[in-house]
Protein backbone atom coordinates (compact mmCIF):
# COMPACT_ATOMS: atom_id res chain seq x y z
CA UNK A 1 0.00 0.00 0.00
CA UNK A 2 1.30 3.44 -0.95
CA UNK A 3 0.71 6.16 1.65
CA UNK A 4 0.05 8.86 -0.93
CA UNK A 5 -1.44 8.17 -4.34
CA UNK A 6 -2.67 11.05 -6.49
CA UNK A 7 -3.81 10.96 -10.09
CA UNK A 8 -3.92 14.10 -12.27
CA UNK A 9 -4.65 16.17 -9.19
CA UNK A 10 -5.80 19.74 -9.82
CA UNK A 11 -6.35 22.27 -7.02
CA UNK A 12 -7.58 25.68 -7.97
CA UNK A 13 -6.61 28.70 -5.84
CA UNK A 14 -8.19 31.91 -7.01
CA UNK A 15 -7.75 32.25 -10.75
CA UNK A 16 -4.96 29.73 -11.25
CA UNK A 17 -4.30 26.08 -10.66
CA UNK A 18 -1.90 25.92 -7.72
CA UNK A 19 -1.61 22.19 -8.29
CA UNK A 20 -1.88 21.34 -11.95
CA UNK A 21 -2.37 17.70 -12.95
CA UNK A 22 -0.01 16.15 -10.43
CA UNK A 23 0.30 12.37 -10.32
CA UNK A 24 2.33 11.12 -7.41
CA UNK A 25 2.87 7.86 -5.62
CA UNK A 26 4.81 7.88 -2.36
CA UNK A 27 5.42 5.10 0.13
CA UNK A 28 7.42 4.74 3.30
CA UNK A 29 10.51 6.94 3.64
CA UNK A 30 11.40 10.61 3.85
CA UNK A 31 10.39 12.54 0.76
CA UNK A 32 11.52 16.10 0.18
CA UNK A 33 9.08 18.37 -1.62
CA UNK A 34 11.13 21.08 -3.27
CA UNK A 35 10.17 24.00 -5.42
CA UNK A 36 10.42 27.77 -5.67
CA UNK A 37 7.99 30.04 -3.79
CA UNK A 38 4.53 29.84 -5.31
CA UNK A 39 5.21 26.42 -6.85
CA UNK A 40 2.15 24.97 -5.14
CA UNK A 41 3.92 23.15 -2.31
CA UNK A 42 1.68 24.45 0.48
CA UNK A 43 -1.49 23.90 -1.51
CA UNK A 44 -0.39 20.33 -2.26
CA UNK A 45 0.41 19.66 1.41
CA UNK A 46 -2.94 21.14 2.49
CA UNK A 47 -4.77 19.00 -0.01
CA UNK A 48 -2.95 15.91 1.23
CA UNK A 49 -3.80 16.97 4.79
CA UNK A 50 -7.47 16.86 3.64
CA UNK A 51 -8.16 20.48 4.59
CA UNK A 52 -8.28 21.69 1.00
CA UNK A 53 -10.65 20.18 -1.51
CA UNK A 54 -9.20 19.12 -4.87
CA UNK A 55 -10.84 20.63 -7.94
CA UNK A 56 -10.39 17.45 -9.98
CA UNK A 57 -8.36 14.26 -10.01
CA UNK A 58 -8.20 11.63 -7.30
CA UNK A 59 -6.35 11.17 -4.02
CA UNK A 60 -5.90 8.02 -2.01
CA UNK A 61 -4.25 8.31 1.38
CA UNK A 62 -3.14 5.25 3.36
CA UNK A 63 -5.15 3.13 0.94
CA UNK A 64 -8.38 5.02 1.60
CA UNK A 65 -10.47 7.48 -0.36
CA UNK A 66 -10.70 10.91 1.17
CA UNK A 67 -14.40 10.40 1.82
CA UNK A 68 -13.15 8.35 4.74
CA UNK A 69 -11.38 11.41 6.07
CA UNK A 70 -11.73 10.60 9.77
CA UNK A 71 -9.87 7.31 9.46
CA UNK A 72 -7.12 9.00 7.46
CA UNK A 73 -6.82 11.90 9.89
CA UNK A 74 -6.37 9.62 12.90
CA UNK A 75 -3.19 8.38 11.22
CA UNK A 76 -2.09 11.78 9.97
CA UNK A 77 0.46 14.19 11.39
CA UNK A 78 0.42 17.71 10.01
CA UNK A 79 2.55 20.76 10.66
CA UNK A 80 1.19 23.73 8.69
CA UNK A 81 3.50 26.40 7.36
CA UNK A 82 2.03 28.93 9.76
CA UNK A 83 1.92 27.03 12.99
CA UNK A 84 -0.62 28.80 15.20
CA UNK A 85 -0.82 28.02 18.92
CA UNK A 86 -2.48 29.21 22.12
CA UNK A 87 -0.09 31.44 24.03
CA UNK A 88 -1.67 30.81 27.43
CA UNK A 89 -1.38 27.02 27.15
CA UNK A 90 1.40 25.07 28.72
CA UNK A 91 3.43 23.04 26.23
CA UNK A 92 2.00 19.80 27.56
CA UNK A 93 -1.57 21.10 27.48
CA UNK A 94 -1.22 22.17 23.89
CA UNK A 95 0.07 18.81 22.67
CA UNK A 96 -2.58 17.07 24.81
CA UNK A 97 -5.29 19.20 23.23
CA UNK A 98 -4.13 18.20 19.75
CA UNK A 99 -4.01 14.55 20.83
CA UNK A 100 -7.62 14.90 21.98
CA UNK A 101 -8.59 16.50 18.65
CA UNK A 102 -6.93 13.53 16.95
CA UNK A 103 -9.30 11.25 18.88
CA UNK A 104 -6.57 9.40 20.73
CA UNK A 105 -7.80 7.21 23.59
CA UNK A 106 -7.68 9.30 26.79
CA UNK A 107 -5.60 6.70 28.61
CA UNK A 108 -2.83 6.82 26.03
CA UNK A 109 -2.56 10.59 25.85
CA UNK A 110 -0.21 11.40 28.78
CA UNK A 111 2.37 8.84 27.74
CA UNK A 112 2.15 9.76 24.06
CA UNK A 113 2.56 13.46 24.88
CA UNK A 114 5.58 12.75 27.04
CA UNK A 115 7.18 10.61 24.37
CA UNK A 116 6.52 13.20 21.62
CA UNK A 117 7.99 16.02 23.71
CA UNK A 118 10.93 13.82 24.63
CA UNK A 119 11.65 13.14 20.96
CA UNK A 120 11.88 16.83 20.18
CA UNK A 121 13.94 17.50 23.32
CA UNK A 122 11.29 19.51 25.15
CA UNK A 123 10.30 17.13 27.97
CA UNK A 124 11.87 19.49 30.51
CA UNK A 125 9.82 22.43 29.19
CA UNK A 126 6.48 20.59 29.35
CA UNK A 127 5.12 22.81 32.10
CA UNK A 128 6.24 26.10 30.58
CA UNK A 129 3.74 28.35 28.85
CA UNK A 130 3.86 28.42 25.07
CA UNK A 131 4.42 32.18 25.15
CA UNK A 132 7.70 31.71 27.05
CA UNK A 133 9.31 29.57 24.32
CA UNK A 134 11.73 30.70 21.63
CA UNK A 135 10.89 30.45 17.92
CA UNK A 136 12.88 27.25 17.48
CA UNK A 137 11.18 25.66 20.49
CA UNK A 138 7.73 26.60 19.17
CA UNK A 139 8.61 24.87 15.91
CA UNK A 140 9.63 21.78 17.89
CA UNK A 141 6.28 21.80 19.72
CA UNK A 142 4.77 21.89 16.23
CA UNK A 143 6.70 18.77 15.32
CA UNK A 144 5.73 17.13 18.65
CA UNK A 145 2.00 17.69 18.04
CA UNK A 146 2.41 16.26 14.54
CA UNK A 147 3.98 13.02 15.77
CA UNK A 148 1.97 12.58 19.00
CA UNK A 149 -0.45 10.11 17.38
CA UNK A 150 2.35 8.03 15.86
CA UNK A 151 1.24 8.94 12.33
CA UNK A 152 1.58 6.71 9.30
CA UNK A 153 1.55 9.80 7.12
CA UNK A 154 3.46 12.86 8.28
CA UNK A 155 3.19 16.14 6.37
CA UNK A 156 5.58 18.89 7.41
CA UNK A 157 5.39 22.26 5.71
CA UNK A 158 8.68 24.15 6.12
CA UNK A 159 9.52 22.46 9.45
CA UNK A 160 13.10 23.70 9.73
CA UNK A 161 12.31 27.41 9.58
CA UNK A 162 13.52 28.96 12.85
CA UNK A 163 15.65 25.98 13.90
CA UNK A 164 19.32 26.64 14.61
CA UNK A 165 21.97 24.44 12.91
CA UNK A 166 22.24 21.98 15.82
CA UNK A 167 18.46 21.64 16.02
CA UNK A 168 18.29 21.05 12.28
CA UNK A 169 20.77 18.19 12.62
CA UNK A 170 18.67 16.68 15.40
CA UNK A 171 15.54 17.19 13.29
CA UNK A 172 17.11 15.30 10.39
CA UNK A 173 17.89 12.37 12.69
CA UNK A 174 14.32 12.39 13.95
CA UNK A 175 12.74 12.37 10.48
CA UNK A 176 15.11 9.65 9.33
CA UNK A 177 13.89 7.59 12.27
CA UNK A 178 10.23 8.39 11.50
CA UNK A 179 10.75 7.57 7.83
CA UNK A 180 11.63 3.98 8.73
CA UNK A 181 8.03 3.23 9.61
CA UNK A 182 5.94 5.94 7.97
CA UNK A 183 5.66 8.16 4.95
CA UNK A 184 7.13 11.59 5.70
CA UNK A 185 6.67 14.41 3.21
CA UNK A 186 8.68 17.54 3.99
CA UNK A 187 8.05 20.69 2.03
CA UNK A 188 11.03 23.01 2.04
CA UNK A 189 12.88 25.54 -0.01
CA UNK A 190 16.16 24.65 1.72
CA UNK A 191 17.88 22.34 -0.72
CA UNK A 192 20.51 21.24 1.80
CA UNK A 193 17.82 19.89 4.15
CA UNK A 194 16.70 17.60 1.38
CA UNK A 195 20.22 16.49 0.58
CA UNK A 196 20.83 15.52 4.19
CA UNK A 197 17.50 14.18 5.36
CA UNK A 198 15.55 12.76 2.43
CA UNK A 199 15.65 9.44 0.66
CA UNK A 200 13.72 10.83 -2.24
CA UNK A 201 13.12 14.23 -3.88
CA UNK A 202 9.95 15.53 -5.50
CA UNK A 203 10.53 18.78 -7.37
CA UNK A 204 7.50 20.82 -8.37
CA UNK A 205 7.15 24.04 -10.27
CA UNK A 206 3.95 25.89 -11.18
CA UNK A 207 1.91 23.05 -9.77
CA UNK A 208 3.47 20.34 -11.93
CA UNK A 209 6.01 17.63 -11.28
CA UNK A 210 9.43 18.59 -12.67
CA UNK A 211 11.60 15.85 -11.27
CA UNK A 212 11.47 12.80 -9.06
CA UNK A 213 14.54 10.91 -7.91
CA UNK A 214 17.16 10.52 -5.21
CA UNK A 215 19.16 13.47 -3.87
CA UNK A 216 22.05 11.96 -5.82
CA UNK A 217 20.09 12.20 -9.09
CA UNK A 218 19.32 15.82 -8.27
CA UNK A 219 23.02 16.55 -7.73
CA UNK A 220 23.87 14.87 -11.02
CA UNK A 221 21.45 17.11 -12.93
CA UNK A 222 23.62 20.19 -12.33
CA UNK A 223 26.90 21.34 -13.85
CA UNK A 224 29.40 23.97 -12.73
CA UNK A 225 27.71 26.39 -15.12
CA UNK A 226 24.58 26.47 -12.97
CA UNK A 227 23.85 28.79 -10.06
CA UNK A 228 24.29 27.47 -6.53
CA UNK A 229 26.66 27.10 -3.59
CA UNK A 230 26.65 23.31 -3.49
CA UNK A 231 26.38 20.56 -6.13
CA UNK A 232 22.79 19.78 -5.12
CA UNK A 233 21.80 23.46 -5.36
CA UNK A 234 23.29 23.55 -8.85
CA UNK A 235 21.24 20.48 -9.74
CA UNK A 236 18.12 22.17 -8.37
CA UNK A 237 18.66 25.39 -10.32
CA UNK A 238 19.46 23.41 -13.48
CA UNK A 239 16.11 21.62 -13.32
CA UNK A 240 14.13 24.73 -12.39
CA UNK A 241 15.68 26.90 -15.11
CA UNK A 242 15.14 24.15 -17.70
CA UNK A 243 11.48 24.13 -16.65
CA UNK A 244 10.86 27.89 -16.53
CA UNK A 245 13.27 28.93 -19.26
CA UNK A 246 15.66 30.58 -16.84
CA UNK A 247 13.27 33.17 -15.44
CA UNK A 248 12.81 33.68 -11.68
CA UNK B 1 50.51 18.22 49.34
CA UNK B 2 50.37 15.16 47.15
CA UNK B 3 47.50 12.75 47.41
CA UNK B 4 47.53 9.14 46.39
CA UNK B 5 44.12 8.22 45.06
CA UNK B 6 43.14 4.56 45.43
CA UNK B 7 43.50 2.52 42.28
CA UNK B 8 40.48 1.45 40.27
CA UNK B 9 40.66 -2.27 41.28
CA UNK B 10 41.05 -1.32 44.95
CA UNK B 11 38.07 1.02 44.80
CA UNK B 12 35.96 -1.67 43.10
CA UNK B 13 36.85 -4.19 45.80
CA UNK B 14 35.95 -1.64 48.47
CA UNK B 15 32.65 -0.85 46.75
CA UNK B 16 31.78 -4.53 46.45
CA UNK B 17 32.57 -4.98 50.17
CA UNK B 18 35.23 -7.59 49.45
CA UNK B 19 35.82 -9.61 52.66
CA UNK B 20 39.47 -10.35 51.89
CA UNK B 21 40.43 -6.68 51.51
CA UNK B 22 43.25 -6.14 54.05
CA UNK B 23 42.16 -3.97 56.98
CA UNK B 24 44.89 -1.36 56.51
CA UNK B 25 43.90 -0.85 52.88
CA UNK B 26 40.22 -0.69 53.81
CA UNK B 27 40.88 2.07 56.37
CA UNK B 28 43.15 3.95 54.00
CA UNK B 29 40.50 3.94 51.29
CA UNK B 30 37.79 4.93 53.74
CA UNK B 31 39.84 7.79 55.20
CA UNK B 32 40.70 9.00 51.71
CA UNK B 33 37.07 8.90 50.56
CA UNK B 34 35.99 11.07 53.46
CA UNK B 35 38.06 13.95 52.14
CA UNK B 36 38.07 13.32 48.37
CA UNK B 37 34.83 14.07 46.48
CA UNK B 38 36.12 12.93 43.05
CA UNK B 39 36.91 9.48 44.43
CA UNK B 40 33.50 9.30 46.10
CA UNK B 41 32.14 10.03 42.63
CA UNK B 42 34.12 7.09 41.30
CA UNK B 43 32.38 4.86 43.83
CA UNK B 44 29.24 4.52 41.72
CA UNK B 45 30.66 2.12 39.20
CA UNK B 46 28.91 1.55 35.90
CA UNK B 47 27.94 -2.09 36.41
CA UNK B 48 25.99 -1.10 39.51
CA UNK B 49 24.41 1.91 37.79
CA UNK B 50 23.37 -0.33 34.94
CA UNK B 51 21.88 -2.87 37.30
CA UNK B 52 19.85 -0.11 38.96
CA UNK B 53 18.69 1.20 35.60
CA UNK B 54 17.74 -2.28 34.45
CA UNK B 55 15.44 -2.55 37.44
CA UNK B 56 14.10 1.00 37.16
CA UNK B 57 13.34 1.14 33.46
CA UNK B 58 10.34 -1.20 33.37
CA UNK B 59 8.86 0.73 36.29
CA UNK B 60 9.49 4.08 34.64
CA UNK B 61 7.91 2.77 31.49
CA UNK B 62 4.69 1.84 33.21
CA UNK B 63 4.53 5.04 35.30
CA UNK B 64 3.09 8.01 33.47
CA UNK B 65 5.76 10.64 33.91
CA UNK B 66 3.39 13.36 32.94
CA UNK B 67 0.14 13.47 34.81
CA UNK B 68 -2.66 14.67 32.60
CA UNK B 69 -3.02 18.40 32.83
CA UNK B 70 -5.96 19.88 34.63
CA UNK B 71 -7.03 22.11 31.75
CA UNK B 72 -10.41 21.04 30.48
CA UNK B 73 -10.99 21.29 26.79
CA UNK B 74 -13.48 19.92 24.38
CA UNK B 75 -16.37 22.32 24.79
CA UNK B 76 -15.11 25.88 24.84
CA UNK B 77 -12.73 26.61 21.99
CA UNK B 78 -9.38 27.63 23.51
CA UNK B 79 -9.53 30.82 21.47
CA UNK B 80 -13.03 31.73 22.70
CA UNK B 81 -12.33 31.99 26.45
CA UNK B 82 -11.48 35.70 26.54
CA UNK B 83 -14.36 36.43 24.18
CA UNK B 84 -16.85 34.72 26.45
CA UNK B 85 -15.61 36.95 29.25
CA UNK B 86 -16.04 39.96 26.96
CA UNK B 87 -19.60 38.86 26.15
CA UNK B 88 -20.48 38.74 29.85
CA UNK B 89 -18.91 42.15 30.34
CA UNK B 90 -20.95 43.67 27.50
CA UNK B 91 -24.09 42.09 28.98
CA UNK B 92 -23.29 43.62 32.36
CA UNK B 93 -22.62 47.00 30.75
CA UNK B 94 -25.98 46.81 28.94
CA UNK B 95 -27.72 46.09 32.24
CA UNK B 96 -26.05 49.11 33.84
CA UNK B 97 -27.09 51.35 30.93
CA UNK B 98 -30.67 50.11 31.21
CA UNK B 99 -30.77 50.60 34.98
CA UNK B 100 -29.54 54.16 34.85
CA UNK B 101 -32.20 54.97 32.27
CA UNK B 102 -29.84 55.53 29.37
CA UNK B 103 -32.65 55.47 26.82
CA UNK B 104 -34.95 58.43 26.69
CA UNK B 105 -38.45 58.67 25.35
CA UNK B 106 -40.03 55.30 24.68
CA UNK B 107 -37.92 52.96 26.80
CA UNK B 108 -35.58 51.02 24.53
CA UNK B 109 -33.73 48.25 26.29
CA UNK B 110 -30.00 48.08 25.56
CA UNK B 111 -29.95 44.46 26.76
CA UNK B 112 -32.50 43.60 24.11
CA UNK B 113 -30.53 45.49 21.46
CA UNK B 114 -27.25 43.65 22.06
CA UNK B 115 -28.64 40.19 22.89
CA UNK B 116 -28.85 38.81 19.33
CA UNK B 117 -25.36 39.84 18.27
CA UNK B 118 -23.48 38.72 21.39
CA UNK B 119 -23.33 35.01 20.47
CA UNK B 120 -22.04 35.97 17.03
CA UNK B 121 -18.83 37.13 18.73
CA UNK B 122 -18.45 33.80 20.54
CA UNK B 123 -19.13 31.76 17.43
CA UNK B 124 -16.70 33.87 15.42
CA UNK B 125 -14.03 33.41 18.09
CA UNK B 126 -14.50 29.63 17.86
CA UNK B 127 -14.14 29.37 14.10
CA UNK B 128 -12.59 32.45 12.65
CA UNK B 129 -9.12 32.32 11.16
CA UNK B 130 -8.48 35.81 12.48
CA UNK B 131 -9.30 34.91 16.09
CA UNK B 132 -8.27 31.25 16.41
CA UNK B 133 -4.53 30.86 15.79
CA UNK B 134 -4.72 27.06 15.63
CA UNK B 135 -7.54 26.95 13.07
CA UNK B 136 -5.52 25.04 10.48
CA UNK B 137 -4.33 22.42 12.97
CA UNK B 138 -7.88 21.96 14.26
CA UNK B 139 -9.35 21.67 10.77
CA UNK B 140 -6.99 18.79 9.94
CA UNK B 141 -8.02 16.60 12.88
CA UNK B 142 -10.68 13.87 12.91
CA UNK B 143 -12.74 15.77 15.51
CA UNK B 144 -13.26 18.74 13.17
CA UNK B 145 -16.79 18.81 11.78
CA UNK B 146 -20.36 18.99 13.01
CA UNK B 147 -19.83 17.48 16.50
CA UNK B 148 -17.11 20.02 17.29
CA UNK B 149 -19.27 22.84 15.87
CA UNK B 150 -22.06 21.68 18.15
CA UNK B 151 -19.82 21.50 21.23
CA UNK B 152 -18.28 24.91 20.74
CA UNK B 153 -21.60 26.59 19.93
CA UNK B 154 -23.25 24.92 22.93
CA UNK B 155 -20.39 26.25 25.10
CA UNK B 156 -20.99 29.80 23.84
CA UNK B 157 -24.74 29.54 24.48
CA UNK B 158 -24.09 27.86 27.83
CA UNK B 159 -22.38 31.02 29.01
CA UNK B 160 -24.50 33.53 27.14
CA UNK B 161 -28.05 32.33 27.83
CA UNK B 162 -27.72 32.28 31.65
CA UNK B 163 -26.00 35.67 31.49
CA UNK B 164 -28.78 37.17 29.40
CA UNK B 165 -31.46 35.51 31.53
CA UNK B 166 -30.11 37.23 34.62
CA UNK B 167 -29.77 40.49 32.68
CA UNK B 168 -33.39 40.08 31.51
CA UNK B 169 -34.62 39.55 35.07
CA UNK B 170 -32.80 42.61 36.35
CA UNK B 171 -33.99 44.89 33.54
CA UNK B 172 -37.42 43.34 33.12
CA UNK B 173 -36.88 42.19 29.53
CA UNK B 174 -38.87 39.04 28.74
CA UNK B 175 -37.05 35.80 27.97
CA UNK B 176 -39.22 35.20 24.92
CA UNK B 177 -38.27 38.47 23.26
CA UNK B 178 -34.54 37.83 22.92
CA UNK B 179 -34.10 34.05 22.91
CA UNK B 180 -35.28 33.35 19.35
CA UNK B 181 -33.38 36.24 17.72
CA UNK B 182 -30.33 35.18 19.70
CA UNK B 183 -30.47 31.56 18.51
CA UNK B 184 -31.27 32.62 14.95
CA UNK B 185 -28.19 34.85 14.88
CA UNK B 186 -25.98 32.14 16.37
CA UNK B 187 -26.92 29.46 13.88
CA UNK B 188 -27.28 32.02 11.09
CA UNK B 189 -23.61 32.96 11.52
CA UNK B 190 -22.58 29.31 11.19
CA UNK B 191 -24.89 28.70 8.21
CA UNK B 192 -23.68 31.77 6.35
CA UNK B 193 -20.16 30.81 7.46
CA UNK B 194 -20.33 27.57 5.49
CA UNK B 195 -20.86 29.69 2.38
CA UNK B 196 -18.54 32.67 2.86
CA UNK B 197 -16.47 31.78 5.95
CA UNK B 198 -17.37 32.44 9.59
CA UNK B 199 -15.37 35.67 9.92
CA UNK B 200 -17.14 37.30 6.98
CA UNK B 201 -20.49 35.92 8.11
CA UNK B 202 -20.04 37.42 11.58
CA UNK B 203 -19.03 40.82 10.21
CA UNK B 204 -21.93 40.81 7.71
CA UNK B 205 -24.56 39.85 10.30
CA UNK B 206 -23.37 42.35 12.90
CA UNK B 207 -23.36 45.09 10.22
CA UNK B 208 -26.85 44.09 9.06
CA UNK B 209 -28.07 44.15 12.67
CA UNK B 210 -26.64 47.60 13.21
CA UNK B 211 -28.21 49.03 10.04
CA UNK B 212 -31.60 47.32 10.09
CA UNK B 213 -32.39 47.20 13.81
CA UNK B 214 -30.07 49.37 15.92
CA UNK B 215 -29.97 52.49 13.74
CA UNK B 216 -33.79 52.86 13.31
CA UNK B 217 -34.28 52.10 17.02
CA UNK B 218 -31.99 54.94 17.99
CA UNK B 219 -33.39 57.24 15.29
CA UNK B 220 -37.03 56.75 16.30
CA UNK B 221 -36.41 55.89 19.98
CA UNK B 222 -38.84 53.02 19.90
CA UNK B 223 -38.11 49.33 20.12
CA UNK B 224 -38.07 47.59 16.77
CA UNK B 225 -40.95 45.38 15.75
CA UNK B 226 -38.33 42.65 15.27
CA UNK B 227 -38.76 41.90 18.98
CA UNK B 228 -42.56 41.70 18.87
CA UNK B 229 -44.35 38.41 19.29
CA UNK B 230 -45.50 38.69 15.66
CA UNK B 231 -41.89 38.51 14.50
CA UNK B 232 -41.28 35.16 16.25
CA UNK B 233 -42.27 33.00 13.24
CA UNK B 234 -39.72 34.90 11.11
CA UNK B 235 -36.95 34.20 13.61
CA UNK B 236 -38.04 30.57 13.88
CA UNK B 237 -37.91 30.33 10.08
CA UNK B 238 -34.36 31.76 9.99
CA UNK B 239 -33.38 29.26 12.68
CA UNK B 240 -34.81 26.30 10.76
CA UNK B 241 -33.21 27.32 7.45
CA UNK B 242 -29.87 27.79 9.24
CA UNK B 243 -30.00 24.31 10.75
CA UNK B 244 -30.73 22.80 7.34
CA UNK B 245 -27.86 24.72 5.69
CA UNK B 246 -25.42 23.75 8.45
CA UNK B 247 -26.29 20.06 8.18
CA UNK B 248 -26.15 20.07 4.38
CA UNK B 249 -22.85 21.89 4.26
CA UNK B 250 -21.31 20.29 7.37
CA UNK B 251 -18.21 19.14 5.47
CA UNK B 252 -16.97 22.71 5.12
CA UNK B 253 -16.19 22.62 8.86
CA UNK B 254 -13.63 19.91 8.17
CA UNK B 255 -11.75 22.14 5.74
CA UNK B 256 -10.23 25.59 5.72
CA UNK B 257 -13.20 27.13 3.88
CA UNK B 258 -15.25 27.68 7.05
CA UNK B 259 -12.47 29.66 8.75
CA UNK B 260 -12.30 32.42 6.17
Amino acid sequence: MRAIETDTLVVRRGKRNAVNGLSLSLGRGVHGLLGPNGAGKTTLIRTLATVQQPTSGTIQLLGRDCGDFKAVRRKLGYLPQHFGYYRRFKVREFVEYLAWLKEMPAKEIPKAVHSALDRVGLADRADDRMKSLSGGMIRRVGIAQAIVNDPELLLLDEPTVGLDPAQRLRFRELVAELGQRSCVLISTHLVEDVAAACTDVVLVNEGSLVFRGTPRDLTDAGTDAHVGDSPIERGYSALISANTGGAW
Amino acid sequence: MTTNHPSEPLLRRYARGDADLPADQLWAVEAHLETCAPCRGRLAPEPIAEAVWAELLPQLDSTPQMPRSRRRYGWVSPAAGPWLAAILLVTAAAVVLDRIGFAVGDRVSVVLLVAPVLPVLGVAASWSRALDPAYELTAATPRAGLPLVFRRTAAVLGVLVPGLTIAGLVTDVGFARWLLPCLAFTLGTLALGTLVGVTRAAVALIAAWAVVIVAPTIAFTRTSTAFDAEAAPVWAGVLAVSVVVIVLRRMTFTRLEANR
